[in-house]
């Protein structure tokens, strides 16, 4: 057992941090810190804070009325929630891209010369092959995450405090705001983080969805991918280690938050 | 009037949570039945015969079937010994376990290349004996392991915490051997946990995409699974065959899904929990 994890998990990470580090320094650092490099941090975290903002706060509205309200599909709905985890992310690239672009269902709403479209200029606003596209794809494969840590915390709060906030006088938004929403802090964090941390590294649904023009739309995974093909290791090795501290620093913020909330919990 | 007040929220909350739902999940899903409807039986005929399409779904069903038994093996022995022994750096394990949840697929694929390349450790060994691994099966089946790896160890390891060791420590007073003990009362004990970590492991070694496009060669009809076979038609701009394809894959999601919510039912837990 300890061999295969050895094998099968240490042995290629430990090989990338070799291989990165068998560069000259400078090298190294021109590399990670080259124009095309910065463009793709900055889009990557940029988007990807993005959608998980947005999956915070949607997030956060969905759990609230799967365990608050009742109306009819409500099961299958939260079956449902979990599907964009059990999808290919090379169909979800697929359907994304079908629905979002310029002549699919939603993609035309925005489309130029349609109502919502002038709203973004004569050109209108375009969704696939543009960051837009990979902001909603980066939200698709992370939409479970806030949902799934926030679901269970909703579940074992009692309602009896929030009906002592309403008997004291309390208004609604002075019960939620006060009461309510304070010991969801840390879920909706964790869950937050995880969403980011996921939408960071995804590549499949992206490169599908994306036009892939560097400095424009182009994230870091698919950066790498390009250099790859290219047969330039040191500058793959390069990004893939700036990538890989990012999500090791992030699972740690992770592991953070997730013993703050079992404490608060 | 407050009741009303109320009732009104109430709604205004579930159609934003429906309408957000709706524009992520449902409409792309409906959509692609549509354009799969829309594209006749003619297409779904030609793309059931079309050979690219054959050799992707035996491709797909070979790596998984090489993937899954390996890492349901060792992903019990792992789950055993971090739950049941205490050694040195086993919170360091923990960790590492994790990594592969997230680290992107690409650098993955990355990784895997550098160590199993010309000139990498492992690939300069396999290459005296003239065993390609990079750009060809071998290495989408080692990267098709390293994503899938966590699932049946973290699906198993809260319910061997939580059933202890009373029952194991019964059965050795009674004189079983470690195996006996292993076999007859361990394993029926989270055999539902199992079930519900293959049928992840599965889900997400059939649908890889990153680390696997990075260590195919992409020749067609060769080295392609289903989502690079996906992909690639897509970009081609053959959508009818893309289409019905991804039907195929989404399909395998759905019933992924239904089998675990049953599962979950069995066990009673495990349905909230996230990956």
């Amino acid at each position: 057992m300890v061999l295969y994890l050895l094998l099968m998990l240490f042995l290629p990470i430990l090989t990338l941090f070799a291989t990165g580090f068998s560069l000259p320094p400078d090298r190294f650092w021109s590399i990670a810190t080259s124009n095309l490099a910065w463009a793709t941090y900055g889009i990557t975290i940029s988007l990807a804070l993005g959608s998980a903002v947005c999956n915070g706060v949607f997030g956060t509205l969905v759990a609230w009325v799967l365990v608050r309200y009742d109306f009819p599909g409500k099961k299958l709905i939260d079956a449902s929630i979990d599907i964009p985890f059990a999808l290919p992310t090379a169909v979800a690239g697929v359907v994304l891209t079908t629905v979002y672009s310029e002549n699919g269902i939603l993609g035309r709403l925005f489309a130029p010369g349609s109502p919502l479209g002038s709203l973004w200029g004569e050109e209108g606003l375009r969704l696939a092959f543009a960051r837009p596209g990979v902001f909603i794809a980066m939200t698709f494969v992370s939409l479970p995450f806030v949902i799934r840590t926030v679901q269970p915390v909703l579940e074992d709060m009692e309602k009896e405090v929030e009906e002592a906030a309403w008997c004291l006088g309390a208004s609604p938004a002075t019960t939620f705001w006060y009461v309510i929403f304070p010991p969801l802090i840390p879920s909706i964090l964790t869950g937050v983080a995880l969403a980011f941390s996921r939408a960071v590294g995804e590549f499949g649904s992206v490169v599908i969805i994306a036009a892939n023009l560097p400095f424009d739309d182009m994230v870091s995974s698919v950066l790498i991918f390009q250099r790859l093909e290219q047969f330039d290791y040191p500058g793959a090795t390069v990004i893939g280690i700036m990538m890989l501290f990012l999500s090791v620093a992030l699972l740690f913020v992770i592991n953070l938050l997730q013993n703050w909330s079992s404490k608060s919990g | 009037m407050v009741k009303g007040k109320k009732i009104s929220i109430e709604f205004l909350l579930i159609t934003i949570a429906l309408l957000f739902l709706g524009a992520m999940i449902y409409m792309p899903l409906l959509a692609l039945l549509a354009e799969v409807v829309q594209g006749g039986w003619d297409v779904i005929v030609k793309t059931w015969h079309d050979r690219n399409f054959q050799s992707a779904v035996l491709l797909t069903i070979l790596t998984a079937g090489i993937a899954v038994p390996l890492n349901t093996i060792f992903g019990l022995c792992t789950a055993w010994v971090l739950v049941r022994q205490r050694f040195p750096g086993r919170a360091l394990v923990m960790t590492i376990l994790d990594l592969p949840f997230s680290i992107s697929p690409v650098v993955v694929g990355l990784m895997l290349v550098l160590l199993y390349g010309k000139h990498g450790w492992l690939g300069q060994i396999f290459d005296r004996f003239n065993i390609p691994i990079v750009f060809n099966l071998p290495g989408m089946v080692l990267a098709t392991i390293f994503v899938s790896l966590p699932f049946v160890a973290r699906e198993v390891m809260p319910i061997l915490e939580e059933v202890g060791t009373a029952e194991e420590e019964a059965a050795k007073t009674l004189g079983a051997s470690g195996w006996q003990t292993f076999w007859l009362v361990t394993v029926p004990n989270i055999k539902w946990g199992i079930l519900y970590g293959v049928l992840l492991t599965n889900a997400r070694a059939m649908g890889e995409f990153g680390a696997v496009s990075v260590l195919s060669g992409n020749i067609l009809g060769k080295t392609q699974t289903l989502p690079l076979f996906i992909e690639e038609v897509y970009t081609n701009y053959q959508t009818g065959e893309a289409f019905a394809a991804s039907l195929v894959l989404a399909m395998l999601a759905l019933v992924t899904l239904v089998l675990k919510e049953w599962l979950s039912q069995k066990t009673g837990s495990g349905h909230r929990r996230i990956h």
